[in-house]
């Protein structure tokens, strides 16, 4: 299938002519040093972040959370329930910023779509067979077609890893371009690469460069159903691969760790990390998520407790 | 794909909270005496010095300035606590080291804070580097001790007697840590001169030393200038000397010993290589190049000061490089979020300056990041010099403060001849991910330290010292044993 996400005036249109074009590209990119990435990873994580600039990551760390259930025994109800938290956090203080997005699987979107109706949060869904990604291609972008066709705002595919790993990397940069086309142009498009099954970084660097170049939207760590989920370093390493991308192309790619993110302190390093490596044009929910269910109500207490100076606890919050 | 969208209206910055670590876990008296004998006693001539703090040039105290007079005292007891100290088995001196190692551990906040306010250096840097540096080396020679029959100096090797010690201001705790630690574990007594301008933590020190129950007159201090120093090299019941500092007054020392029977260690000097090739892990070797020439404000000997960077990447690098120093934060050193933190002295900062300016009429290039210096202190922003040459000053002397070099080469063998053209040779660096070329280019740099992948990464375990003029002898490791026995 030709490969269509790159116009011809792509500065970076050559690499994905063949196979071995993409793989040269690829694999010439900087490598990883994973001394030095966690090291570094680790440095950020020591940044004051304090009152008035608590107050504003915890803000922002709201607005960027993807209000996430993903569970085989998800009802309508559920959903409901889900997307009206999402609009309005915390009932109890009404300048709590809505989150983002909530994210479901594609037969819950159009449920999704009206209970968050009249907000601004989007409806996000897990297509192209999530999590494994393991179907035929038709029955990915079928599964992108009817998720969009309710109305989905975004789709969040995974890749064929295996592909990947056998080195095929045309065949993945294909399938996310195909993906790609089958949002329209309706749907942002975030491509999840399931970091902890491509195992070094190194891959990671590549995965997120193909899929940049594939034209994703968002480059997404993992689906948050294996052992190995967004860390501080693989987090800052797609940073540093949008940074590095937008220098070169002049696109700019959000980014979206998922799965792992429990508590406000973490949420608080990844923006930190967002900062330092990205830089502030990345600072807001437009270009960088947090893929999240629990985290979400860290953040609430942690409101709640600089707005009154004082803890609440798990039952000043609403479960779902 | 998208293109750049604008940001949603009127979003704050995401602005840092300020971090001071307090002030009052530590407790600086106005004066301070010198530490002889296992007692704090008065100058011989009443004479004193101030210290101050870089950062805000406030006055921490006033210290005792030692005499030649004070440095006879000192090394009789040093002399006298000798006889004592040497004949105590390996284990019984271990106890010693353990006991105090653990103290620094304890009061390791304590320190950390004292040290940034006599140094200027960020608290991160001393409480997260320097302090549990101190602590392991003291634990590292704890644990030879009792096994100097084992270290490679065949069976009961001796100690020399009285060690005349003389340290630099950059690292002023963890210079006191190689040089005490294995000079007490070999059974040698000691006689130290901290520098003039950061004499606190080695007088914080000599307390610790009390607390441990440390025989009299194992450990005296000596704070003073550099007559006090040339007094306790030039002393002729002195057996050992140890200077770590710069390569102009260790000449003066090696002339001053030579001839005698002194033993002498030197670790002057560096002009640090920092050679980073076309398939190096780009934003790992950012980071190290950082950490090379700004930690500690550029003030380390083994800084990698000069840049070796392959043409073909160059400017790849230098945007990336540049970008990062535009994120570092330069200010209190008291706030954890410091990353740059005062020059030790104006002396220093003036002779940082001169030799920037040197650089620029030279005709290099100077850039330094958008970045305001606080009004009060010592302060020099960080500073990158690119169109540099070997015939530049910048590319030869050592500055000792946040500047760095940048030099291009095109092939392995030109980066090994321009690392190795300097009169230097204590430390450098190479960055690639291809393991051979790092074996291969190691063994052909002149330097006592070779960091690859990585920069200003130390440890006890590791003997650290120079080639050329950086000096000679190592500290650190079982190496380090041998500057303190008669081998």
């Amino acid at each position: 299938m030709p490969s269509s996400a790159l116009t011809a005036a792509h500065p970076l249109k050559d690499v994905t002519t063949s196979d071995s074009a993409l793989r040269r590209f690829l694999h010439g990119l900087p490598g990883v040093d994973a001394v030095g990435l966690e090291g570094r990873a680790a440095s950020l994580g020591t940044r004051s972040i304090k009152t008035t600039a608590k107050a504003y990551a915890i803000d922002l760390a709201i607005s960027m959370v993807d209000l996430t259930t993903l569970e085989g025994a998800d009802t309508p109800g559920k959903v409901r329930a889900l997307g009206a938290k999402a609009a309005k956090p915390d009932p109890t203080d009404r300048t709590t910023p809505a989150t983002a997005a909530v994210c479901v699987y594609p037969d819950m979107v159009a449920v999704a779509k009206e209970a968050v109706a009249g907000s601004d949060v989007k409806v996000a869904s897990v297509a192209t067979s999530f999590p494994a990604g393991r179907a035929p291609l038709t029955i990915k972008l079928a599964d992108v077609r009817e998720a969009v066709a309710a109305g989905a705002d975004e789709i969040d595919m995974v890749i064929d890893r295996g592909a990947f790993l056998a080195g095929r990397y045309l065949k993945v940069y294909d399938e996310i371009a195909a993906v790609r086309e089958a949002c329209g142009t309706s749907a942002r498009l975030k491509v999840i690469f399931e970091t902890g099954e491509l195992s070094t970084y190194d891959n990671i660097r590549r995965a997120s460069w193909l899929g940049m170049l594939a034209g994703a939207d968002f480059i997404k760590t993992s689906t948050g159903k294996v052992a190995v989920n967004a860390t501080p370093a693989n987090t800052l390493l797609m940073l540093e691969a949008v940074r590095d991308f937008r220098a070169q192309t002049g696109v700019q790619v959000g980014v979206k760790p998922a799965g792992g993110i429990r508590t406000t302190k973490d949420a608080i390093k990844f923006l930190v990390l967002v900062n330092e490596t990205a830089g502030d044009d990345w600072l807001d929910n437009h270009w960088f998520r947090f893929g999240a269910s629990s985290l979400l109500n860290d953040l609430l207490m942690q409101r709640q407790k600089l707005a009154t100076g004082r803890y609440s606890g798990p039952d000043y919050v609403t479960v779902d | 794909m998208e293109n750049v969208a604008s940001a949603p209206a009127s979003a704050p910055a995401f602005a840092y909270a300020p971090a001071p670590e307090s002030r009052a876990v530590v407790d600086i008296a106005p004066s301070y005496g010198l530490f002889i004998d296992g007692e704090f006693t008065e100058a011989a001539d009443g004479k004193v010095f101030k210290t101050v703090s870089p950062s805000t040039e406030e006055v921490l105290a006033e210290i005792a300035q030692a005499t030649e007079a004070d440095v006879d005292r000192a090394v009789q007891a040093a002399r006298k606590a000798f006889e004592k100290w040497s004949a105590l088995p390996g284990a019984e001196r271990a106890k010693y080291l353990f006991r105090i190692a653990r103290i620094i551990q304890e009061r390791s906040r304590e320190l950390a804070v004292l040290e940034t306010l006599d140094n200027g250096k960020p608290i991160k840097e001393t409480r997260d580097a320097d302090l549990p540096l101190v602590a392991a080396h003291f634990f590292y020679y704890a644990g030879w001790a009792d096994k100097l029959d084992h270290a490679g100096y065949g069976a009961n090797p001796k100690p020399l007697g009285v060690a005349g010690q003389v340290i630099p201001w950059n690292f002023p705790l963890l210079m006191l840590a190689w040089k005490i630690a294995p000079a007490l574990a070999t059974g040698n007594t000691v006689v130290l001169k901290p520098a003039e301008t950061t004499p606190l933590s080695a007088l914080f020190f000599a307390d610790i030393c009390r607390q441990a129950g440390l025989p009299k007159g194992v450990v005296n201090i000596l704070p003073g200038y550099g007559d006090t120093g040339a007094a306790l090299v030039a002393h002729p019941d002195v057996n050992k000397v140890a200077f770590t500092g710069s390569t102009a007054v260790g000449k003066e020392i090696a002339r001053t010993v030579a001839g005698t029977r002194k033993k002498l260690t030197l670790e002057l000097g560096g002009k640090g290589a920092n050679i980073v090739f076309d398939d190096a892990p780009i934003d790992q070797a950012v980071e190290g190049i950082v950490n090379g020439i700004f930690f500690n404000q550029g003030q380390v000997c083994c800084a990698g000061s000069r840049l070796l960077v392959q043409e073909s990447i160059q400017d790849e690098l230098l945007d990336s490089l540049k970008r990062r120093l535009s994120t570092l934060r330069l200010g209190d050193p008291l706030d954890k979020n410091t990353d740059i933190g005062a020059i030790n002295s104006e002396e220093q900062l003036t002779r940082i300056t001169s030799l920037v300016e040197q650089g620029e009429a030279e005709g290099a290039e100077r850039w330094s990041p958008a970045c305001e210096l606080p009004e009060s202190g010592y302060w020099f922003a960080p500073t990158l010099f690119t169109n540099v040459t070997q015939a530049h000053r910048i590319a030869r002397d050592e500055i000792f403060g946040p500047v760095l070099s940048v030099l291009t080469f095109r092939t392995p063998d030109e980066a090994v001849a321009k690392a190795n053209n300097t009169q230097y040779g204590l430390s450098a660096g190479i960055w690639t991910e291809k393991g051979s070329r790092i074996l291969a280019v190691a063994n052909k740099l002149r330097a006592g330290v070779v960091w690859s992948n990585t920069f200003n990464k130390f440890d006890p375990t590791s003997p650290f010292g120079g080639y050329k003029e950086s000096g000679f002898g190592r500290e650190g490791g079982r190496h380090g044993l041998e500057a303190y026995l008669d081998v």
